[in-house]
This record gives C-alpha cells, sequence and structure tokens, in this order.
C-alpha cells in the first residue's frame, strides 16, 4: 500500500517542491538572488564610427581572402601536407598488399581444414547444393541473424531521423517540401508501359532467387533487394495512392518482427532443447530438391522479407516521410 | 579471358577515379553505378554470382535511388520549374558562372 500524504504535507516534501518548481508555480531563488534588469544598449557617434572602421578593415584585410597572405601561405601548406599525407597513406598501403599471399596459392592461410571441412561435407550435413547458402544460413546462422537484425535497426533508425507525423511541428512546410508527391503520379507513358511489363518479371524472378538459394546462386538478401527495387520501381511508375494499398507501416512492422522472429526461433531450437547439439528433427531431404535443406529455405525466405520490406522503407521515409 | 578481365579492371579504375573528381552530385551518382555494375561483371568472371546478383541489385539499384532521393531532398538537383522567369533566371546565373 502507498503512503498518501495529505496535499499540505506533500508540498512540503521535496518531491512536492520539485513539482511545483517543475510546474512553475514557485521560484526558489527569488528574492534570494539579486537579479537586475538589463539596460538598453546605447553607443556614442565616437564609438559608432570606430565600430565601423574595425568593420571595414575586417572586410577589407583579414576577410578579403584572395589578396590575404596567410591565407596564401595556408592553402600551400594545406595543399603539400594533403599530398604527403597521401603519398604516406599509399605507401603503407602498398606495402600491405605486398605481404598478402599470393591469389591461388596452394598452401595459403585460408587453404585450413575449415574450409576443407565445408566442401568434404557440407552437402551431406546441410543439404544445399550452393556451398556459400550452404555456410552462411546453416554453419554460421547466427551471423546471418546479426545482419537482419542491422538492417531491422536501420530502419528503426530511419524511421526516428526522418519521419514526418501529422503533428510533428513543422508539418506542413515538410509537406509542402515534399510537395511532390501531391502530383503523383506523373503518368510519365513510358515509365508506366515499362513498369508494368517489368515489375511481375522483377518480382518473379526475386522470388525465384529466394526460393532457389539453397539449389543455385541467390539467397535471401539478394532476392530480398531484387523484391525492393520491384516495389521501389512500382511506387515511382503508379504513385504512393495506389502502393498505400497493399504496403503501409503496419505492413512493414508485421513484416519485418514476424520474419525476424521466426528466424530466432528457428534457429536456436538447439537453446531449448538444451543446447546439446541433438539432431535436427527437421530432415534434410534430397539434394537437389526444392523441399531440401532442412531449414534453410524457411531462412532464406525470412530473410528475403525483412531485406524487401527495409529497401522499400528506406526509399519511402527518404521521400515523403510517412507511410 | 585476362584480356576482358583487364579491360573491365581499366574501366573500374577510370569510374572509382572519375567518381571523385566529377563536379556534378548527379553526374558522380551515375558513374558510381556504372562503377557498381562493372564491379557485379567482375563478381561474376571471378565466378561468384551469389555476389554479383546482390551487387547489382544493392549497388547499382538501391543505393543510386537513394542517392538521388537524397540529392532531391538536400535541392541539389536544379529541378525544370513550372515558373519560367525562375528558369531563365537561373539558367542566365549558370551561364554566366561557367563563363
Amino acid at each position: 500500500m502507498s503512503r498518501h500524504l495529505k496535499n499540505e504535507e506533500y508540498e512540503k516534501t521535496f518531491s512536492g517542491k520539485f513539482r511545483q518548481w517543475l510546474n512553475g508555480e514557485s521560484d526558489p531563488f527569488l528574492g534570494k538572488v539579486e537579479q537586475k534588469s538589463q539596460k538598453e544598449q546605447r553607443e556614442s557617434r565616437k564609438q559608432a564610427r570606430k565600430r565601423r572602421q574595425e568593420h571595414e578593415t575586417l572586410l577589407t584585410e583579414a576577410y578579403n581572402l584572395p589578396k590575404s597572405r596567410t591565407f596564401k601561405l595556408f592553402g600551400k601548406a594545406y595543399g603539400l601536407a594533403s599530398v604527403l599525407f597521401a603519398m604516406v597513406l599509399i605507401v603503407v598501403l602498398v606495402m600491405a598488399v605486398s605481404y598478402l599471399p599470393t591469389f591461388g596459392e596452394a598452401d595459403k592461410p585460408i587453404n585450413n581444414e575449415v574450409s576443407e571441412r565445408y566442401i568434404e561435407k557440407g552437402l551431406e550435413e546441410t543439404g544445399a547444393v550452393n556451398i556459400v547458402t550452404g555456410m552462411i544460413l546453416d554453419y554460421r546462422a547466427f551471423d546471418t541473424l546479426g545482419e537482419s537484425h542491422v538492417l531491422f535497426l536501420a530502419t528503426i533508425a530511419v524511421l526516428v531521423l526522418l519521419r514526418v507525423d501529422d503533428d510533428s511541428p513543422g508539418h506542413e512546410i515538410l509537406m509542402e517540401q515534399a510537395a511532390d508527391r501531391f502530383h503523383e503520379p506523373k503518368n510519365d507513358i513510358i515509365l508506366q508501359t515499362a513498369a508494368k511489363f517489368l515489375v511481375p518479371i522483377i518480382f518473379i524472378f526475386g522470388i525465384y532467387v529466394i526460393l532457389c538459394g539453397h539449389l543455385g546462386p541467390g539467397g535471401g538478401f539478394s532476392g530480398g533487394a531484387i523484391i525492393g527495387a520491384g516495389l521501389i520501381l512500382y511506387l515511382t511508375a503508379f504513385g504512393f495512392n495506389k502502393t498505400e494499398r497493399f504496403f503501409t507501416a503496419k505492413t512493414q512492422k508485421i513484416m519485418s518482427v514476424s520474419a525476424l522472429g521466426c528466424y530466432s526461433l528457428c534457429k536456436s531450437y538447439s537453446f531449448y532443447t538444451g543446447a546439446n547439439h541433438i539432431e535436427s528433427i527437421i530432415p534434410l531431404g534430397i539434394p537437389g530438391t526444392i523441399l531440401s535443406s532442412g531449414l534453410i529455405l524457411i531462412l532464406n525466405i525470412c530473410v528475403g522479407v525483412v531485406v524487401s520490406a527495409t529497401m522499400y522503407t528506406f526509399y519511402v521515409m527518404f521521400r515523403k516521410g510517412n507511410f | 579471358m585476362t584480356v576482358v578481365m583487364l579491360i573491365l579492371l581499366g574501366f573500374l579504375v577510370v569510374c572509382a577515379i572519375a567518381t571523385s573528381f566529377a563536379k556534378n552530385l548527379l553526374n558522380t551518382i551515375l558513374i558510381f553505378m556504372s562503377y557498381s555494375l562493372i564491379m557485379s561483371v567482375i563478381w561474376m568472371v571471378l565466378e561468384s554470382p551469389d555476389l554479383a546478383i546482390t551487387e547489382a541489385a544493392v549497388g547499382a539499384g538501391v543505393t543510386t535511388v537513394l542517392f538521388l532521393i537524397t540529392l532531391k531532398k538536400i535541392k541539389s538537383i536544379i529541378e525544370e520549374e513550372d515558373d519560367d522567369e525562375e528558369d531563365s533566371e537561373e539558367e542566365v546565373n549558370e551561364q554566366t558562372s561557367e563563363k
């Protein structure tokens, strides 16, 4: 149970006084500090003339950059220093490159047992024909989880910095600055016709890249970027009114959060079982078919969803500041 | 293949230098986009199609678009306004400054 003070008692406590000061009801310094009102500034004719002269000398001597000697000297020194710095940097970098092992050498440090195991046992253990996807989404899936969260954080940062709310100060001015959206769609026939043919193809290619990430080149990130680019093309061609019918801030939130949650759930199943590295209950399937390689397909779809939503959100936030 | 590779690498160097030396920011972005395209072809030649797809989609596509909107936001691209007077004034100013 909370202690309940009476109003008069509460006003005498520290928090009560602080609250009063916060609300501007009382001023603790009133009457205790000497307070003087400021005098109106006046200057005599002599002072004014002196001030004007000083101003002129400033303009003619100190700020007359092309004629100022110090400025010229500084410019020369600056150029010399920058050239020297660049030379030193070039020398250091070239020396660093010369110490690198030659490309394609057999006994360079990268050729150790780790990559050997990936190449030899990768297909067996992950079930992915594309060894790169097998690596990034099975052996090193936690890295990819972190990367997806970095994208999510970037979206949040862009939202915080660029979002324009209806009740934020200067909202009308900002909206006027982004006024080109009021003229949309611009009804550019070439753009619209091209978009009509290209956007479905881009979407299908992106979905193909995501779904076949474990069979051939591609994966969640590249496929998601392709779909995001397709969305941006559709938006530029047909305007916000059409895209807002299927993609709003709510859609973006649901897509990102559910995809990230799904990824985390899928990838942390070993923790729920006590981190004892028991075999995954999801069968690996026959390598080469689309429903194979365990969780990789699901993880690819999750990453693709996050990336495409992020790309589109970036564009909308930069363009308009609001969904 | 080495000849193709050498030509591509030469283009890459030229693009990289031109990116920093172009005076117009819009040109810089376009050159940077061509840099990304050449880079994706090089990834293709180096037998890593995964990276090539990502480079083409992110480097040449989305990054360029984001750069372009940013330029528009900070009003670095001089747009063709509907008001003819302002436009002509700006053009005159540009011409005089160029001379």
